[in-house]
């Protein structure tokens, strides 16, 4: 067994190797479209983790290369590298090729190209008196009012008020624009940082941007786990478990915990499905039935299958769905079960009836082992008591290490049959899907063995022989979990897995 | 004095000195500190509301002119208008994420006039009866959807 595995193993390594290769020849298209199914673990994905200032760092280094070729201000290099969301190369495409004032008011900046109407022109033209700033309705000198490269100018006072309004009530930072009705201009950056005071606002908008910048930037997803605040940077985009600083890992595409072997967009749905409501109206469906003639939902409350529809007095059978009259001979002994109008209605029963208890049937085992990783800490705390009780009893220390590792893969399997129910569900039946089964049947019942190992009193006078036992049973599991995985993405890449859509 | 009672008692000052056509200020109802008003509003001739009389009640939090006015109609005429409720909420988009703080009473008032006056049937909207069934009393909570800019 173990001997085959090792050999199965080389040969996916080769595979691996060239599969990597092929992602990058392909990584300028869509990466989305050349399909991100989850791949091995072990796969080489470099990423880095960065903290909140090498972020910001991170953001002026892509500004900065940008204005090498692209000489313009640096503000508003940064709002139109916002407008394309961050990506460089479509940037200079579009500056080059394309009408450069279209690209300009289309990211809602003033060209720098078009000097005719500056601000300072207009406050010179205007110097001889004061004028009436349009938000505090207070007559200010001149010099006193401030504005971008529209022309709308305001007082000092009523832009920082303006400012803090947007960043603090409404949460906006880069999209923040000019205070006057119907103005589109966008705020830059600078303008921000110079008109605000308070650095409690200052700090927020700081936050905002970097926010802004890691949201819609492909290569970069921050850490989900709550107050993390670490951002994960890869070199492309691909569904691949990544690990942050604090330890959580996810899946670098879509956020989610790492849910190999399921693919984000099932899982996505998966539990879109799981949240909301629409299990109500399953049960309905499964539940009710409907009137034949005005479809009214009627749920029986007596015994008598004689129904009457309160909505429209139809009389029919509650049994076969069929017209009542016929039944009057065999007085509730319904006998017409081939009659084609209520056979159809049947039908249709027995398909939602089918549906909700195949969706219950997967979320049953979903959520089952989804509820034993949430005791993961408890198990790992009894294990460290059983550890030490171990070296009480003559082992070294690291003659026990193998009970942490048997934890360790105890999760790890968990954590994969978890998602194996969701990859599953949305499977369709065909001969490869059968031995997905079989393997994923083989696995569970191998990790529920090891659970049930670890969870057994270790008493000291078979030490020894326990911890033959669980060190096979953690092996067996990991080879296990190995064979299952590689079979579905040996599934994806040579695209013989069917989905069931509509679910 | 407030920032937000100096630019309403400017605002005031104005819609007396020189009224627009159709608006004018209830200086009666007004509130001490200036953060309730009540405008009268008469509608166009040649439209629809020719020579009926509405009134429009704003509410002014403290951070305005930043933070848009509560503007509903009030009153024993609400217009019968496709953007307006049979409970007085307007759906428009200046009241709401259009709001600019150069933004006054008066254009307010007028921007209000002119959607009366550009209307060509007299109706509610769609979905007024569940609307009013369910819509906070604050118009502002209400998550208006604009998708006709042509009434």
């Amino acid at each position: 067994m173990f001997e085959e595995d090792s050999e199965n193993e080389v040969e996916d390594e080769d595979e691996e190797e060239e599969e990597e290769e092929d992602d990058f020849v392909d990584m300028g298209m869509d990466a989305e479209a050349s399909g991100t199914h989850p791949k091995h673990d072990e796969e080489d994905f470099p990423f880095q983790v960065l903290t909140a200032d090498e972020i910001v760092k991170h953001m002026v280094d892509c500004i900065k290369e940008v204005n090498t070729v692209v000489q313009i201000p640096a503000t508003i290099t940064r709002i139109l590298l916002t407008h394309f969301k961050w990506d460089k190369e479509k940037l200079m495409e579009c500056y080059f090729t394309e009408d450069q004032d279209k690209l300009f008011s289309d990211a809602h900046v003033v060209s720098p190209f078009r000097k005719s109407f500056t601000p300072a022109a207009a406050a010179q033209a205007a110097s001889s008196s004061e004028i009436m700033c349009e938000i505090c309705f207070l007559m200010i000198p001149p010099t006193e009012l401030t504005g971008l490269e529209c022309g709308h100018r305001f007082c000092w006072q009523c832009w920082r008020e303006y400012l803090t309004t947007k960043i603090i009530d409404e949460g906006m930072g880069q999209t923040i624009s000019c205070a006057a009705h119907g103005c589109d201009i966008l705020v830059d950056d600078q303008t921000v940082m110079y008109l605000v005071t308070d650095p409690k606002v200052k700090l927020k908008y700081q936050q905002l941007i970097t926010n802004s910048f890691v949201e819609c930037n492909r290569l970069l997803r921050w850490c989900p786990r709550p107050d993390c605040g670490h951002v994960v940077k890869a070199q492309y985009y691909d569904c691949k478990p990544v690990k942050c600083k604090c330890t959580h890992i996810f899946c670098f595409a879509c956020g989610e915990n790492w849910h190999d072997p399921a693919l984000c967009r099932l899982l996505r749905r998966w539990i879109k499905k799981c949240d909301d409501d629409s299990e109500t109206s399953n049960w309905i469906a499964a539940n009710t039935k409907e009137c034949p003639k005005c479809h009214a939902t009627i749920e029986k409350d007596g015994g008598c299958n004689h129904m009457v529809c309160k909505r429209c007095k139809l009389d029919f059978c509650w049994v076969c769905l069929g017209d009542w009259e016929p039944h009057g001979s065999s007085w509730y002994n319904c006998n017409r079960f081939d009659e084609e109008g209520a056979k159809k209605a049947r039908d249709a029963q027995e398909k939602s009836r089918h549906a909700l208890q195949r969706y219950l049937f997967y979320c049953n085992r979903y959520m089952n082992h989804m509820q034993s990783l949430k005791f993961e800490n408890k198990l790992y705390a009894s294990v460290r008591v059983k550890m030490e009780e171990m070296q009480h009893h003559n082992m070294s220390w690291i003659e026990v290490q193998f009970l942490k590792k048997a934890v360790d893969v105890l999760c790890q399997c968990r954590q994969t049959l978890m998602y194996t129910y969701v990859f599953a569900f949305y499977l369709h039946r065909n001969n490869q899907s059968i031995i997905f089964e079989e393997n994923q049947k083989d696995l569970e019942n191998a990790t529920e063995q090891l659970s049930e190992y670890l969870e057994r009193d270790i008493t000291s006078d078979m030490l020894v022989d326990i911890k033959q036992k669980v060190q096979d049973k953690y092996r067996y599991c990991e080879s296990r979990r190995k064979v299952l995985l590689d079979h579905v993405h040996e599934g994806y890449e040579k695209e013989l897995w069917e989905y069931q859509d509509g679910n | 004095m407030a920032s937000m009672e100096k630019r309403l008692q400017k605002e005031l000052q104005a819609l007396q000195r020189d009224p627009p056509v159709g608006v004018k200020v209830d200086t009666d109802k007004l509130t001490s500190n200036l953060s309730e008003w009540t405008v009268n509003l008469t509608g166009a001739p040649g439209t629809l509301y020719e020579g009926e009389n509405f009134v429009l009640h704003f509410k002014f939090g403290s951070r305005y002119p930043f933070d848009s006015p509560q503007v509903i109609f009030g009153g024993a005429n609400i217009p019968v208008h496709p953007h307006v409720y049979s409970n007085g909420h307007i759906c428009l988009s200046i009241l709401t994420e259009d709001w600019s703080p150069a933004l006054s009473v008066q254009s307010v008032c007028l921007s209000i006039v002119s959607m009366l006056s550009s209307c060509k049937e007299k109706k509610r909207p769609p979905d007024n009866a569940i609307y009013v069934k369910t819509c906070s009393k604050n118009p502002k909570k209400t998550r208006w959807w604009y998708h006709d800019d042509q009434v």
